[in-house]
């Protein structure tokens, strides 16, 4: 296939137009792109004495970057899951009236152990263990 | 009197010996604004201009004080509120006229698709406003998150979570907007980056070439008008008559914005805490009520997709066909009544004013 001079020579700089596009685009788009910040590898952390932690209620606890909702139930036990909603990101709370947890944002509902049971929410909540060591709360993640 | 008038006559014909003005006067000097019963529509888009230039000067004025900045964009905005000199009303100026200006330019929208301005010639004059009404909702998005406040902080989590549900895209466009995996100081930053930078270089460029359409083609005409015989019809020059009455209208609005900043300020709230659960009540504005009591709907799964791609996909959708109208414009026989287009702008009204209504009643 012959090509032409103007053909060859529009080529050329159509080529090179575009090496320039991309030459110029790439060091922007990487720029917007931010870097990662290596995150502290958080395997527990401690969370106050059990017998000072009141039945039916509950507190988020700062699980390196990540939101974590530990509840003390009626009868005593103790729940840790993650406090994200898995709907759109919002931080959820234990409901002491409902006996449920609650995400405010779209009124998604999850029970105690953490499943998705109204509302929006797509998933369950993740589950945390929680050991008391010695009258102290220890919530570690789940292996 | 007599020198001073000389004075402007030289200074002009300095100016049009170099720029040649002269037909751009002759150009406003022949353009005519025709008078009929929808006549109150053609000032909707000015006042939304209006609004525009308040926002301008009262952004700047604010950027002045406020911090970017995790631990003391809250404080700033209350530093501005309360120590700065008449800081209270310019800042409360600047948020009542953000929503007065997404409220006329979306009349002015509606007002556009019911008289069917959008038609051929005017499809791109359509397209761009389009933009503009998507660069406005920008602003308020981004702006919402600047004070840092607790309801902000919320909102922004879920509005960008939002994005992340996007197929293959999302999830980067997501960590671009945030500046990272979650809402941080870090989108803080690019937040007002985008709100006092990117969005007003662009909007400025788009607002230009939709008023410079505006200006070349003229005003719309009903169907009806277009029929009549030129001297039936009623005119009045745009200068200095219809521009004497925006003018007026501006400053009616100016009063309004006066008015609601003064009695009603605008409230800061509490500030955010990343690891307190989200509060009752929380809310987008009330711009994007509808879509999010749509989204409080739609179930967690329907099908085999999850409910809010598809309540995104739902809104990407609308919002295309929507920038697009002048290009699927359902043509009707005049007899069938009600009109297609008609019926289709009020459905997509009682829908807004429902879910709105709906979503904070509920």
């Amino acid at each position: 296939m012959a090509v032409s001079r103007r053909q060859f020579t529009n080529l050329l700089l159509g080529g090179g137009l575009l090496g320039w596009l991309g030459s110029a685009l790439y060091p922007i788009v990487s720029f917007l792109r931010p870097p990662k910040i290596p995150e502290a590898n958080v395997q527990s952390v401690k969370a106050g004495l059990a017998s000072e932690f009141s039945a039916n209620s509950s507190e988020i606890l700062k699980f390196g970057r990540q939101p974590v909702i530990l509840i003390r139930t009626e009868s005593g036990d103790f729940r840790a899951l993650a406090a994200t909603c898995t709907h759109l990101d919002c931080i959820v709370q234990y409901r002491s009236d409902l006996k449920q947890i609650w995400c405010a944002c779209h009124n998604g509902l999850y029970d105690l152990k953490g499943r998705n049971i109204s509302g929006p929410p797509p998933r369950p909540l993740d589950q945390f263990a929680v050991n008391i060591v010695n009258d102290e709360i220890l919530v570690s993640k789940i292996a | 009197m007599g020198r001073r008038r000389n004075m402007a006559k030289r200074t002009y014909s300095w100016l049009d010996e170099r720029f040649h003005i002269s037909p751009l006067i002759e150009f406003m000097r022949h353009k005519y604004v025709p008078v009929h019963r929808h006549t109150v529509w053609y000032y909707m888009g000015g006042v939304a201009l209006f609004l525009f230039i308040v926002q301008v000067v009262t952004g700047i004025l604010l950027v002045l004080y406020y911090q970017p900045d995790e631990e003391s964009a809250f404080e700033s905005v209350r530093f501005i509120t309360t120590k700065v000199s008449f800081g209270w009303l310019i800042r409360s100026v600047h948020s009542w006229s953000a929503n007065l200006m997404v409220f006329f330019v979306f009349v002015h929208m509606f007002s556009t698709f019911f008289t069917r301005a959008f038609r051929k010639p005017r499809e791109l004059t359509w397209m761009s406003g389009f933009v503009l009404m998507a660069l406005a909702l920008g602003f308020g998005f981004t702006g919402y998150l600047l004070p840092w406040n607790e309801l902000a902080f919320f909102a922004t989590k879920v509005g960008t979570d939002i994005t992340g549900a996007l197929p293959f895209i999302g999830e980067p466009v997501k960590i671009l907007l945030r500046g990272g995996p979650d809402v941080t100081g870090a989108t803080l930053s690019r937040f007002y980056a985008i709100h006092i930078a990117l969005l007003p270089a662009i909007f400025a460029a788009i607002l230009f070439l939709h008023l410079l359409f505006v200006q070349r083609q003229g005003m719309h005409e009903p169907d009806y008008l277009q029929r009549l015989p030129k001297e039936k019809k009623k005119l009045i020059p745009f200068f200095p008559n219809f521009l004497l009455r925006d003018t007026l209208l501006w400053l009616m609005v100016l009063n309004i914005v006066l008015f609601l900043a003064v009695f009603f300020p605008w409230e800061l709230g509490e500030k955010a805490d990343p690891f307190a659960p989200a509060p009752e009540g929380i809310a987008p504005e009330w711009y994007f009520m509808f879509m999010f009591q749509t989204l409080k709907l739609i179930p967690g799964h329907v099908l085999f997709v999850e409910g809010e791609v598809l309540g995104i996909l739902f809104f990407t959708l609308v919002g295309i066909a929507w920038m697009f109208v002048p290009l699927w414009d359902l043509k009707q026989r005049p007899e069938r009544r009600p009109r297609p287009m008609t019926v289709i702008g009020v459905a997509g009204i009682v829908y807004i004013i429902i879910f709105t209504i709906w979503g904070y009643m509920a």
